[in-house]
Formats: C-alpha cells, structure tokens, sequence
C-alpha cells in the first residue's frame, strides 16, 4: 500500500510528516420503480407513509419478494467497476431494533455478496490518474426515516424509505488526500449515472457517504481508523476528512492513541463528532434469511447485461483522445458527466473537434457555471454550438466576434448565423476594403507610420486595432495582419 | 342434526352435492356443537356470523351449478394464519386486537374453494409448545380422557386446537402449522389424520412466522381422504412466498388408490430410541405388519444422524424465532405498554406480550446468532441439518415411504412433563426430523393404549410426493380400523 504514498499528499505535523489513509462507504439507492423486496414505489419526496407496503411495516406473515430490476442495476454497477460479479450470493439478516425498522433486522448481504473485488480510475486536479480498488458492493435495505422535530417530545416514522434499495460499495483504504477522495465520489457518481443506476443526488440523499479515517507515519503500518458518518456532500467529504486527519495527527502527537468509534460530521461547525464507540456496538448477529433462496445468476444474463452496458467515462475519455485528437484533460472534462459527453458529440458532428472542445468547455461550461445551470439546461443547443464553431472555421466570423455573438446566444437562445445576419457581423475578407481602411488609418497618423518605420515594430498593435474600430471589428485578424505589415513595411 | 358433525368431508360433500343437507344445515350444526363444547378452549375467536354468511353464499354457489372442491365444509382455523378483518392472535398477548386487514395466501385458497370458517382455533404461543399450554388465552383440553380417569389431557401443540375440534367434532377439518411436529403430534395424541406436506407445498404468506425455513402448513382431519381434499385445497405456488414451489398441484385424492403392492417401507433403526415404552413398539411393528400384509416390501434402513435432529433443531428454530419476532416491538400493531423511552417501550411492551416459552426461546435463539457463539451452535446445526438431509436422500434411494411412530407416547396430563422444558421437547423426536430435511410426514390414529387413549404412526414420504404418502397412509388406516370416539363425542 506504500506505492500509493505521494510526498504532495503528506501533512505537516509538528513531529514530522503524517499520511492519511482514507476508505469509503457509499450507499447509492438504486434506481427502480419499487423496492427492493416489495411492490411500493420508491419515488422521492411523496407525504409521510404513503409509499409503504405491509411487507415494508413488517406485518405479521408478510415475506420478501426480491425484486429483479435491483438485482439487475446491482449487477449492472459491478460490471461497470470492472468487478467480479458472484453468480450465487445469499441475502441476510442484520437484527437491531429501532423504530424505524419494522421488522427489527435489515436484509442485508454480508459473507455472500453480489459485486466482489473491482476497481476504479481516479482523474485527480493536474490531470493525474489513479487507481483504486473497490472491495465489494452489496444490495440492501434502506431504514425508514424517524422524524424527530414533529412534536416537542414525540418521535415520528416514515417509512417511505424502508425498504428501497440500496448499494453499499465498499472501496479499498487505497486514497490518501481528500482531493483522491473527493475524486473516487465524483467518479463513482459519473459512472453511476451513465449507468443509470443511481441517480447520485447526494443532497436528496440517494447517494451517502461514510468515510474511513486514519493516519500513519509514511511507512508505518495502518493507523487506528474513525468513521465518519453523515457526510452528504462532496465538499463536506474534503472538509470531513482534513478535519478527522488534523484531529488524529494533534492526539498522537500529544502522545495518545486513537479511539475506534463511529463519529458524526457536523456541517454547520465544520467538526466531527463521537457518536458510538465500537467496543459497545451492536451484535448484530447475521445469518441467512430464511425466506429468501441464495441468489443464482444464469451467466449468459450476466454477459447479456454485460454486452448492453454503455460506453462509460474512461472508454470515452481514451476515444474522445483518439477519435477527436483532445487533450486527456478536456476529454476528462466532458466526459465526466454523460450530458456533457452527449452535447459535446452533438455539437462536434462535422465540426472542428478541438475547437468545439474549447468551446464548450471555456465559454460554455463558464456561463452555464456563472448561471447556476447544468449542461441539460444550457439555452444554447449543442447544434447552435456547433453552427457557431463552423461560421468561425469557414471565417464567416473571426474568434474575437464569436465570444459577442455567443453572449447573446447564451442571453436570446438565437442562432449564431441569425445574430451574425442580423447585425451584420460577417467578416470582412475583401482585402480592397481592408486596404481601404489601412490607407486611411496610416493617412491620419503619418507620425505614427513613421515611428514604425524608425523600428517601433510595437505600434503593429496600435494599427490594427485602430482598423478593427473603423471596421466594426468585423476585419478578418489574419488577413488585417499581413496587409497592414505589407503596407507599413513599402 | 347432530351427526352431521361426524360425517367425514368426503361424506358431506356427497351430502351437499346430493341434497340431503345445506351447507347452513352443517355449518349451524358445527356452531351447535361448538357452543356444547366450550369447555375444550378450542376456539379462540368463533366467528358465527362469518360463517352462517359464507355457508349461505356456498349454498347459493351450489345451487348455481358452481361447487368448489371444499363447497360449503365448515373449518377451523388456526389461530396463525391472518383473515382479514378477524382478530388473529398467534396465541399471543403481544398481538393483542390485531385485526389483520389481508388474508393469508392458505385461507384465501380455501374460502375460493367454498370453506366455510367456523372460528380462530387456540395454539402454542407463536407455536411453540407440543401441549398448547403456552397459549395466552389458555390450555386447550383434549377430548379424549384415559379410562375412568377424568385427569384432562393435553391434545398436543402447536396446533392443539385444531386437533381438539376436529376430535371432538366441532370442525369437520382445520388447518394447522407445523415447524417440528405441530401437526403430526397433536393429531397423534386426538386420534386424527394430520399431514405436514413437503417444505414449499403451501404458500407461508400471512401465517404468522415461527422458524421460517421450518414453517408449513397443512390440514388435521379424520381421515386421510379428508386430509387429501384439504391439502389439495391448500396447495399451490404463491409468487408472494419466494420459497413456495412452483409445481403443479397434484389431484391428492385420485392417488388414493388402495395399492401399495411393490411398496418399499424403510423402518429405520435409530428412531428405536430409549425408554420408548413398549406398546408404542408394538404398535411400530403393527403398523410394518399391515402395510406387509398388503403387499409392501419392508426394510430396515439407517439415518445415523438422527439423534443430532432434536438439538439440531433447537438452535435453528430458536435463531430464526428470535429474528421473526422482532417485529412486535410495539410501534404499529398489537399490544403497546408506554415507557419514558424507545427502548424501554420495548422491553415492557415485550415482556408484557411474550410468554415464558417464547422469551425462552427469544433467548436461546439471539444466544446462538451472537457473536463468538454463531460457529459453534448455529453454523454446526445447519451442518448437521444438511446430513440429517442426506440420511433421507440416501434412504430414499432404497424406500419409497418411512413408517415410524408418530410420538414417543400417547396424550398426557397438563402437570405431566412439567418443569423440566426438554422433556417436553422430546415430544418432537420422531417429528422433527422430517421438518429439518423438509419432507412431507404424516400421522395416522393406529390403535389405542392401555389406558384407552389414541396413537399415531408416522409416515415420512419423499419432497413433493405426498401421493405416495397418501395411498400408503390410507392403507394404513384401512388396516388400523380406528373407530374410538372420545368420550361424550
């Protein structure tokens, strides 16, 4: 595990430097119409208890039904993480009590899971990539939702929740740096969401996040680890994790030792917090649930499955490169959500790929971000994008022309060649108009000619953009450059 | 009217069909001698009403030309399985005014195939028990009483209600649950027929859960024809019980034909156990004598494991139990005490609710799931319940059906057995066995002890031939003769 050691990661403590090795828990709640072992439906946002069934409330003589969408999306997201999918795994019971679970266990999978060992591919800040290992992903039930703040002294359940299917995916303690695990989140989520089987919201809640902290010596052995629970956002994830490794790094630099426990994160001041200790935490005494068989996967359904998968982010970076000569950051760029891969190819068909890379990627992305907007939401079509980066191509309009005329594709939802027609803003590529206009320009600042000519090659700059004015921008850059050289220099 | 409670179903379906009585005519002459009767405790909820209405809408059915296979038979259900609207108790306080609002897949099945229900039959709290004594609404007394003797008998468990009403005639048949012998041995100790079908025959949706991978359902009735209409009736793939099987149905009824000829009889060695009392061996070795007699083919075979079955069972059902009862804690049905937080809501509401055998085996069972124990109770139970299986597979190569006896002896005395809770289990040594391995067993009333009271022989069958089951039961029963009615029946 050293080999992933990396000096840039390494903090600063006051006895010497300090590693971080970090592990995740994501539950991702998988996107299907019911749940995972009943028919109630799993839409998010429905009144209290509306979407519950009696097998959800665990009522007498009710039994689980697994639902085969869930199986499928399980397998689905494995195969995507380019993992080992277990033909037989068994379904098991995690016995608690708490109110909001019904049947006072949860059908969980423990030595038997679906997914086992996979991998994933980090895109890091700088362009970096790395790999890290996923150990397993399992299916389980959601709890119900107990609502505290209804009354004053009274706790509430809701059991919409109960019973929706999750993935837990367990990742190796591969990352080392809250930018390596913020980037395993944004690449979990990415893949995901181009397999459709989580949605990845993590701020509705159907994307989780537990994070497993400790920290090292480089070249010690692993550290005593706190979870941290609670973590819904990406940035909290970073914020979490420094905070965790600060606070470890401060008690055994004091001379104490880390407490296993679970601890809490409390977004609104910025700490982690002792929930349970471990050493007192439940037996939850797993066994297999007797009302569910062991689950067989025929492996033809699986290379069926297998075969249908999309092209997903890494195959896509690595085609974009070849297929459209991009550089791996701007192909990472687009592809790092499936929308912005899908507009990019939409507007690149038949076009300048790099150019319309830029494109998107500076000016649109840019707005799009000044907006608050997502890629799905951009007033400029992936077409218009498109027809905007061919009036540049053929020289129809110059780059400088292009940025005004996309401010007001981006303000109007306009075409680019309506806005260059109605305002006139086609280029000008006569170059007897352009020679025109350099005579008149060297006509009024005959000192300034012969400045140039002296040597004061900078003045260039002052002729072009004395021309540009009086053309209305509109002169072809290039075309002005050679003239207007051509002309100073006779 | 009163014989009409004596008729066998067979005997009053014929009677329905051909006109001589109405199904209101049977039905009120259950309730009448339900109401003679009270004394037995059979019933926990009678449902007069319930079943006068579903009489008459039978009676409307058949004379529209449209009989189901049970049109217009008046039942007894065991209190376990869910009907909708009636209160359903599993014997249980902890279910205290649960009414629950869907029916069970079982029930369901037998009202569409014209059943009529008489009332909620009492049983072992969450059937647990194999005397009926654990129930909180009271000890069922069995009809039968030893020979000038009026000491009450218990009339077994968990189904001890059904056994009791079908004895004493106040249900023509009622359905019963069996996990270690529920079915068999009460209807051993009531001189009924009682048949558990293979593990997956009948649907366990909304039947209350006691060891879920131990669980089937099945009929107690007075004859083996009975027991073939009702578990015919019963039966089916269920899409809603993942462990239901989807199998055809067999018509149980046509296999009865009276040829065993060729049949092989495995008598096996080990079920010979320890202070088992003479006239129940005699009868072991009158019951192979019979079935010889009219053309089986008897053999000695060997299942080496069965003396692991007893505690082999008593950590599976326990651990499952405690799992499957968790679910009454309190928060959305049944009973509720009030306490200052969550988890003492909990434990008042549960220890109100929970009767001493369950919280027993509540405890016995988180005992062998918990950590550091789980290897060496719960994992090396299900080992030996996958050789227990294999014992049965490798028989089964050699026999087509096992005859042994149904209880290690005949009814007892509610202060028989007392005190020491493993002796009460031994009741389900010959019994359990069969659940483990999840094979369908069958009981059948073969003679009467000393003291005058019944006893059953087993017959334990290959998974999902309860034809062959059937047809050598009922040869068995030819030949058995059983005729005693209990005293004052």
């Amino acid at each position: 595990m050293n080999d992933m050691t990396n000096n840039k990661n390494l903090i600063e403590g006051r006895t010497g430097m300090w590693e971080m090795v970090l592990g995740l828990e994501v539950h991702a709640q998988v996107i299907s119409k019911s749940k995972l072992f009943s028919g109630a439906a799993t839409a998010f946002g429905a009144e209290p208890n509306t979407q519950v069934s009696l097998v959800d409330a665990a009522f007498p003589g009710m039994l689980p039904v697994i639902n085969e969408v869930c199986i499928e999306q399980a397998v689905k997201t494995g195969l995507g993480l380019n993992a080992q999918i277990n033909l037989r795994s068994v379904f098991d019971r995690k016995n608690y009590f708490y109110a909001d679970l019904p049947a006072g266990y949860q059908i969980s999978q423990y030595l038997d899971p679906i997914v086992g060992k996979g991998t994933i591919i980090l895109d890091l800040p700088g362009g970096e990539h790395r790999e890290v290992g996923i150990t397993r992903l399992h299916l389980e039930q959601d709890a119900g939702k107990s609502l505290h703040d209804q009354h004053p002294s009274k706790t509430y359940v809701d059991l919409n929740r109960a019973g929706v299917a999750l993935m837990e995916i367990v990742s190796e303690p591969d990352m080392r740096s809250s930018d390596e695990a913020a980037a395993y989140l944004k690449k979990l989520r990415s893949i995901l969401r181009y397999l459709g089987t989580c949605d990845g919201n993590m701020d509705e809640g159907s994307m989780r996040c537990d994070v497993n902290v400790s920290v090292r010596k480089p070249g010690d052995g692993l550290g005593t680890r706190c979870e941290i629970k609670n973590v819904n956002s990406i940035r909290y994830v970073a914020q979490a994790i420094e905070y965790e490794a600060r606070r470890q790094i401060e008690i055994l630099e004091e001379g104490g030792s880390i407490k296993q426990e679970t601890r809490l994160w409390d977004p609104g001041k910025g700490v982690t917090r002792s929930m349970r200790s471990k050493e007192h935490a439940h037996d939850y005494r797993y066994f297999p649930d007797p009302d569910l068989l062991p689950l067989n996967l025929d492996p033809k359904w699986v290379d069926g499955l297998k075969a249908g998968l999309p092209e997903l982010p890494d195959a896509k970076r690595q085609r974009f490169i070849k297929e459209f000569g991009l550089s791996d950051y701007d192909a990472g760029v687009l592809v790092a959500e499936k929308e912005s891969a899908a507009f990019y190819e939409a507007a690149a068909k038949g076009r300048d790929p790099k150019l319309t890379a830029n494109w998107i990627t500076s000016e649109l992305f840019g707005k799009l971000n000044a907006a608050g907007l997502d890629i799905t939401e951009s007033p400029v079509s992936a077409a218009a994008v498109g027809e905007l980066v061919g009036l540049i191509s053929d020289n129809t309009i110059s780059g400088r022309i292009a940025k005004d005329v996309f401010a007001e594709m981006f303000e109007t939802g306009k075409g680019a060649a309506e806005i260059v027609e109605a305002k006139g803003l086609k280029q000008v590529l006569d170059t007897g108009a352009i020679d025109a206009e350099i005579d008149k320009v060297m006509a009024a600042n005959v000192d300034k000619v012969a400045e140039y000519k002296a040597g004061k090659d900078k003045l260039l700059g002052f002729f072009v953009g004395q021309v540009m004015k009086a053309m209305g921008g509109k002169a072809n850059p290039a075309m002005l450059n050679e003239r207007l050289r051509a002309k100073l220099s006779a | 009217m009163s014989e009409l409670t004596h008729l066998t179903i067979a005997a009053a379906l014929d009677g329905l069909a051909a006109k001589k009585f109405s199904a209101r005519e049977l039905t009120e002459a259950h309730l009448a001698a339900m109401a003679k009767h009270k004394n037995l405790n059979a019933y926990i909820t009678e449902t007069p009403e319930i079943a006068l209405k579903q009489a008459d809408a039978s009676d409307q059915r058949r004379a529209g030309g449209k009989a189901g296979a049970l049109e217009g038979i008046p039942l007894g259900i065991k209190d376990l399985f869910c009907t909708e609207g009636v209160l359903t108790t599993a014997g249980s306080h902890i279910l205290d005014g649960f009414r629950p609002t869907y029916e069970s897949t079982v029930t369901r099945n037998l009202f569409d195939a014209g059943a009529v229900m008489l009332g909620k039959l009492n049983l072992d709290e969450f059937a647990m028990g194999s005397s009926n004594k654990t129930s909180y609404y009271g000890n069922v007394i069995n009809p039968w009483k030893r020979r000038g003797d009026e000491t009450d008998l218990v009339p077994g468990g968990s189904s001890g209600g059904s056994s009791a009403a079908v004895a004493a005639r106040i249900a023509m048949a009622a359905t019963g649950t069996d996990t270690g012998g529920s079915i068999r041995q009460p209807a051993a100790l009531t001189g009924t027929v009682g048949i558990k079908p293979t593990y997956g025959r009948c649907s366990r949706w909304g039947i209350v859960a006691f060891a879920s991978s131990l669980d089937q359902a099945g009929p107690i009735a007075r004859s083996v024809e009975d027991c073939a209409i009702m578990l015919g009736a019963m039966s089916g793939h269920d899409p809603k019980d993942s462990t239901s099987v989807e199998m055809p149905v067999p018509d149980f009824r046509k296999a009865l034909t009276g040829d065993i000829r060729g049949l092989k009889v495995g008598i096996p060695k080990e079920y010979r156990v320890d202070g088992m009392s003479q006239e129940i061996d005699a009868l072991w070795a009158r019951g192979a004598e019979w079935l010889k007699a009219q053309g089986a083919e008897l053999r000695e075979i060997s299942l080496p494991h069965t003396k692991y079955a007893l505690p082999t069972y008593y950590i599976i059902a326990p651990a499952e139990a405690s799992s499957n009862l968790a679910r009454y804690d309190g928060v959305r049905f049944g009973l509720r005490v009030p306490g200052n937080s969550l988890d003492e809501m909990y434990e008042l509401t549960r220890a109100a609710g929970f009767g001493k055998e369950v919280k027993r085996r509540i405890m016995i069972g988180t005992y062998v799931l918990s950590a550091g124990y789980y290897d060496a109770y719960y994992l090396q139970a299900q080992r030996i319940r996958a050789l227990i299986l294999r014992d049965f597979t490798d028989a089964f190569k050699d026999v087509d059906v096992i005859l042994t006896p149904s209880t290690p002896s005949a009814a007892f005395g509610f202060n028989e057995n007392e005190g020491d809770p493993v002796q009460m289990y031994l009741q389900d040594v010959f019994t359990v066995t069969v659940n483990l391995a999840g094979l369908p067993g069958i009981s059948v009333p073969a003679g009467l002890d000393a003291n005058g009271l019944p006893l059953g022989l087993q017959l334990i069958g290959r998974a999902f031939d309860e034809e062959t089951l059937l047809r050598s039961a009922q040869v068995l029963e030819r030949a058995a003769n059983f005729t005693a009615l209990p005293a004052g029946v």
